[in-house]
């Protein structure tokens, strides 16, 4: 073990994977000689030599369409776009090839590749640099979205998401780089993609989120435990596919279901874990299922923010509305 | 103070001219005669192909279809040069260097007639399947070939795109990205004039889309893309040169499409009847086999021949074709994942149970 932020154990992730597999590549703008904006790929070019680990030019359609074409030719690529509001030139790559690639030739190729950048809001950047846009892939069917919210998390689904043989679009939650530390086991291991973790076992209320939120969530409990409110609280880790089942049985046993996100909130993720809900466990249900979410409005800049981002004080009103419903 | 832009010479690379005259006669000599026959045999199968198939299209057999007529001597010679290691990174309007490929005739009919299964590629090899959002494809032969540069073999990519793509800005991040990586691409533009109604003076306000290789920092050159034998040796040079490491080249093919876009186009609606005439003189098909029959390597007889010999097999595959049609619901599902997640997994067996109490086969 040793104690990681999550910029060392998302490293840590790729050193050993680069270590183990000559067929992956990491590129991106700034990945090779800086390590990235954020250094998340600090001294992998030094390791791994020029060839594998590089600067490319500056163009994020051109970083994901060659790593089809990579992917395609037998490499595993791991491309990193700077921040998640600069995706969108790599949109049509990641929707009309990326996702598609495999079902297009029947499975003759896939494209095995990670597609990582920082997403969410909270540390006072500019505009472009603070939103949630992870809903939009999830809805491209052909496509795995993972979000870790700790440092042990980070490693593992990110050895997972580089092993899979689908491509991964992978979100880190920019707010939470540096702001936790933990322990985290120095050897390979992985964590299911597709599986949520139940952070905490609760009986009044069921609490769904994933990212950044998570902490704030878990501050929230603090204050609902005070109260005597005992809150189930669920991190998705992967938002396609959602774990359905674990969510399911959570609120069969609460009856209660508040999914927070600080996504915008229509069409978000939340918005699909309320059908799942009501799919699952309608009638069990005490209350109406609600969400917390960003505003249907552009996330504002930095003097704004907070009144955009889920916080704590917020999440444990709603779980108090849902309580006294 | 400024680049003389208007004086930077783009030669048009022409061997043989549409009269059948040989202008290069040294670089022809160094194409064999057999290279020639068979390069008109393949033009005259892709068009025949292409004929029946816009028939079958217009008897409510086939889906939409994007016709090559006119254009099939930059495809036919593509796949006579790629080598079996080598890619083809296909766009849609190049189907004689997917035959060259692998891709069976049955396959095309599947495609175009509506079946996801027509692009498995099963015995094509290192093809790409049809891409059709303009110019993205090209990307991907720049990342294939960086692949092929790191894992040092010397293989070669050829990439198509048309006049339109070279509007995109993938058009622009591949031929920069592969000018940087130095990889070993070949980006063949299919230059016909129109991209669906659109002339090429709309398009850009560049003299020729050759010169935009100079800003690259890549080779590249302007050849008549309706004279097989330029196109043959062409390629073979920049393929050639590309296996050295000296790649990547931007080769333009001037050429024009003699049908339309798609069966769903109507190019009267932007082109004149006088313009299709002039290129039907300069057709890659008349001027090989004018040329040919001069030498007495062909006739009219054989041609004819030929394809009635073309039609038989290309009837006896599109029979088969349409009486294997079918649509399993296993299709939609099985292969957009390498595990079919759950939820995906519940969606199928609901429809399935829908089917089943509908008693409709699945």
């Amino acid at each position: 073990m040793s104690v990681m932020n999550m910029v060392e154990s998302i490293n840590d992730a790729l050193d050993i994977k680069l270590k183990e597999d000559s067929s992956i590549v990491l590129y991106g703008e700034d990945a090779g000689v800086e390590g990235g904006v954020f250094r998340i790929t600090s001294n992998l070019q030094k390791k791994y030599g020029e060839e594998r680990v590089f600067d490319s030019p500056l163009a994020e359609s051109g970083i994901v369409g060659t790593a089809v074409g990579m992917a395609v030719a037998g490499l595993r690529p791991i491309v990193e776009i700077q921040f998640s509001g600069f995706v969108y030139p790599a949109f049509n790559q990641i929707v009309t090839h990326v996702a598609r690639m495999r079902n297009r030739t029947r499975g003759k190729y896939s494209v095995p590749m990670v597609i990582r950048m920082p997403f969410g809001g909270g540390i006072k950047a500019l505009e472009h640099h603070s939103e949630s846009p992870e809903a939009l892939f999830a809805h491209i069917p052909g496509l795995k979205v993972v979000i870790p919210s700790t440092p042990y998390d980070a490693k593992g689904l990110l050895i997972s998401a580089i092993e899979s043989n689908d491509p991964i679009l992978f979100l880190e939650p920019k707010r939470l780089y540096r702001a936790i530390k933990q322990e985290v086991p120095e050897d390979k291991y992985t964590l299911s993609l597709g599986k949520a973790n139940v952070l905490a076992t609760g009986e009044d209320i069921t609490v769904v989120t994933y990212g950044a939120v998570v902490r704030d969530v878990q501050k929230a409990l603090a204050f609902a435990n005070k109260s005597g409110i005992s809150v189930e609280l669920i991190d998705l880790r992967t938002i396609y596919p959602i774990d359905r089942k674990t969510i399911a049985d959570s609120v069969n046993k609460t009856g209660r279901f508040l999914g927070v996100t600080e996504a915008a909130a229509t069409g978000s993720i939340i918005s699909e874990l309320i059908t799942i809900v009501n799919e699952e466990a309608f009638l069990r249900l005490e209350a109406p299922p609600r969400r917390l979410t960003g505003f249907d409005t552009v996330m504002p800049l930095p003097q704004g923010e907070h009144h955009y981002m889920p916080n704590p004080e917020r999440i444990f009103y709603e779980i108090q509305q849902l309580i006294k419903f | 103070m400024f680049i003389k832009k208007d004086e930077i010479s783009v030669p048009k690379f022409q061997i043989m001219d549409e009269k059948g005259t040989i202008l290069e006669k040294e670089r022809f000599a160094l194409i064999e005669e057999k290279v020639l026959i068979e390069g008109l045999k393949r033009i005259l199968f892709a068009r025949t192909v292409d004929l029946q198939i816009v028939s079958y299209q217009r008897q409510g057999r086939m889906y939409t279809y994007p016709p090559n007529i006119g254009q099939e001597a930059i495809a036919v010679a593509a796949g006579m040069v790629l080598e079996k290691e080598d890619w083809l990174v296909p766009a849609y309007r190049e189907m004689a260097a997917w035959l060259a490929k692998g891709v069976t005739l049955f396959e095309l009919f599947q495609y175009w007639g509506g079946h996801d299964q027509g692009m498995a590629l099963k015995q094509a090899h290192n093809m790409l399947p049809v891409s059709i959002p303009i110019a993205s494809q090209l990307l991907h032969a720049t990342g294939i070939g960086y692949a092929i540069k790191l894992k040092k073999q010397k293989n070669v990519v050829i990439a198509f795109c048309g006049d339109g793509g070279t509007s995109e800005g993938d058009f622009h991040e591949a031929l920069n990205f592969a000018s940087v990586w130095k990889v070993p691409v070949i980006f063949i533009v299919q230059n016909n004039g129109y991209a669906i109604s659109c002339p090429f003076t709309r398009q850009t306000g560049a003299q020729n889309v050759a010169l935009k290789s100079v800003a690259y920092g890549i080779t590249g050159l302007q050849v008549d893309g309706n004279d097989f034998s330029a196109m043959y040796t062409s390629l073979k040079e920049v393929v050639g040169r590309a296996r050295k490491g000296e790649g990547p080249f931007l080769l333009e093919a001037v050429t024009y499409r003699l049908g339309a876009h798609t069966t769903s186009d109507d190019p009267s609606k932007y082109r004149s009847i006088e313009e299709e005439k002039q290129w039907q003189e300069k057709d890659p098909l008349k001027r090989l086999s004018m040329y040919l029959t001069k030498k007495k390597k062909w006739s009219a007889q054989q041609e004819e021949k030929l394809v009635q010999q073309y039609k038989k097999k290309i009837e006896k595959d599109f029979k088969e074709f349409e009486s294997s049609k079918s649509y399993d619901v296993h299709d939609c599902f099985n292969h957009l994942y390498s595990e079919i997640p759950e939820d995906l997994k519940a969606q199928q067996t609901h429809y399935e149970q829908f089917l089943q109490a509908k008693g409709v086969q699945k």
